[in-house]
């Protein structure tokens, strides 16, 4: 089993309109990551600009449409799919979600969130294992930004998704801003489940921005928009993180109202800037 | 867990359906504006993948009506794959049959030539023939000869002005008022990653369509000239040459003797 990893430095999530900004100044940047659907065409113009771009950087494919958390096995023609592109690229790091996006054979192109029981982190579990087998690599798997609870469950997410680490042997990316919607979304502290979390497995951070709202009974409600900066708080807990682990490979994902490549450049650096600093610390 | 999904996903695509049992929230037993946030996600990304893809459409009916009518079509027609470059294949003949805009009677052709033009962005990669490579043809050999073309190659056909209407919103030609009402065959292609939209010439679509099928040079000419009297072979040799289609000529081996 491959176990590639990305450099610990500060990436962005790429857009095709900043390619020439990142080829000619990508300031810290050391790893882009593409979401895997939109490079599964046969050829033209995504699949030269990701040729160039591993050349020069670190490749994180971060797939979102495997419905990992969907009660029926991943599609196998999509897996496929999936393991041609691994060994086409040979990416650092692969990750999916915890969430399911497809039902029957139509596809919902969203995040859906799954009830945390141990049927479904059995099940889970064993697709996750059959994804890792058909890319003969480990994979990522992502927390979710989510806004509803479930009934039936009776795991905490945090308990969950270590209990996947525990049966699969996989890793974890750590999204921060989905820690801080989710938190805020169901009344929770962000710092209680990140003290919970099993950051040992984390292979990869995400950081984003998010829209802020209100729910049927006026309580907070954070949407996971990717169209705006990182939020301060999530800045905040990001350090707080980092302060613990050490520098870890962090992505700024940005695509909604996607910005100039100058600004997202910015948001790179500012991470960069946290991940220098606690560099530091822990060399000392 | 199976049902849970089924009743889930049916109600992210119906507005009808109240929230799924057993879906729930801290504050509120009901949470029917938190489930509304996956409604609203899910159909308003289907929204503008389609948006994305049909450009032009959208310029032509604005983006209310658009909205709307995409908005139909996502609920009648959600994607079957987790590619978003594939979804709206079927937008055009759903566009043909939407009864308010029966009176744009060209809009389901202009959507044809949007959806050819993603299918060219993504399509395999293929060097095209020098122009050299045709200079020494022979007469003759135009009854053994085949080309091969680049996968990104597309004709569509129609009876309106679908190539000027497309250029007109597509940022290509200064809209004006179309004088001259009449049918235009669209050639899709691709020239290294830039995908180009040329008009065909009259008989050119034909002639191409026969050649894509692999009927030889001869065929495909005779074919041309019986559906446009004006159709010019060296003119439209010249124009697939120029248009870089060409990757590789078949010559059939003649017959032993």
């Amino acid at each position: 089993m491959i176990q590639p990893t990305l450099p610990p430095r500060t990436g962005v999530g790429f857009k095709p309109e900043h390619f020439d900004g990142l080829i000619a100044d990508p300031g810290p940047i050391g790893f882009v990551e593409v979401h895997a659907e939109n490079y599964m065409g046969d050829g033209g113009l995504p699949h030269a600009q990701l040729a160039r771009l591993h050349e020069r950087f670190a490749l994180s494919v971060h797939g979102v449409g495997l419905s990992i958390g969907a009660d029926a096995p991943p599609d196998r023609a999509h897996l496929q799919r999936l393991r041609r592109l691994c060994d086409r690229y040979r990416p650092e790091s692969f990750s999916e979600h915890l969430a399911w996006s497809s039902h029957g054979d139509v596809y919902l192109n969203d995040l859906l969130p799954l009830p945390y029981t141990a049927d479904t982190l059995s099940r889970v579990a064993d697709h996750i294992a059959e994804v890792q087998d058909t890319l003969g690599r480990r994979m990522l798997l992502e927390n979710p930004a989510t806004y509803l609870l479930f009934a039936e469950s009776t795991i905490a997410e945090t308990d969950f998704l270590a209990g996947i680490v525990r049966r699969t042997g996989c890793g974890l990316l750590l999204d921060v801003n989905n820690v801080y919607v989710s938190a805020t979304n169901h009344g929770r502290s962000a710092d209680d489940y990140l003290a919970a979390f099993p950051l040992e497995h984390v292979g990869e951070i995400h950081l984003a921005g998010h829209d802020v709202s209100v729910d049927d009974a006026g309580a907070p409600l954070l949407i996971d928009a990717h169209g705006s900066p990182v939020a301060d708080p999530v800045w905040a807990l990001f350090e707080r993180v980092i302060a613990r682990t050490g520098p870890l490979p962090t992505l700024i994902e940005w695509d909604n109202d996607v910005p100039a490549w100058p600004v997202l450049r910015g948001e790179a650096i500012a991470a960069d800037a946290v991940l220098t600093r606690f560099a530091a610390m822990h060399a000392a | 867990m199976s049902s849970d999904q089924a009743s889930f996903a049916e109600a992210l695509l119906d507005p009808e359906r109240r929230v799924p049992d057993g879906v729930t929230s801290h504050a509120h037993p009901a949470p029917a504006k938190r489930f509304a946030i996956y409604r609203n996600n899910v159909v308003v990304s289907l929204i503008e993948a389609l948006a994305t893809r049909f450009p032009a459409l959208q310029r032509i009916v604005g983006e209310e009506f658009f909205r709307a009518m995409a908005g139909v079509f996502v609920r009648a027609h959600p994607p079957r794959s987790p590619l978003m470059m594939t979804y709206g294949e079927d937008l055009p003949a759903f566009v043909e049959t939407f009864a308010p805009a029966a009176e744009l009677p060209y809009l389901a052709d202009v959507a044809r030539l949007e959806a050819a033009r993603t299918r060219a962005f993504h399509a395999a990669d293929a060097t095209p023939l020098p122009a050299e490579a045709f200079s020494d043809l022979e007469p003759t050999d135009l009854e053994t000869l085949r080309i091969r073309f680049s996968p990104s190659t597309a004709i569509v056909r129609s009876s309106h002005p679908i190539v000027t209407i497309w250029a007109m919103n597509a940022g290509e030609a200064e809209p004006a008022p179309i004088e001259d009402w009449r049918g235009e065959d669209a050639l899709i292609s691709r020239e290294g990653f830039d995908v180009v939209v040329r008009r065909l010439p009259p008989g050119g679509a034909v002639f191409l369509s026969r050649l894509l099928a692999d009927a030889t040079l001869a065929d495909a000419a005779s074919a041309a000239m019986q559906d446009s009297a004006t159709f010019d072979l060296a003119e439209n040799i010249a124009g697939l040459i120029s248009a870089q289609l060409a990757t590789e000529l078949v010559r059939m081996q003649p017959p032993a003797s």
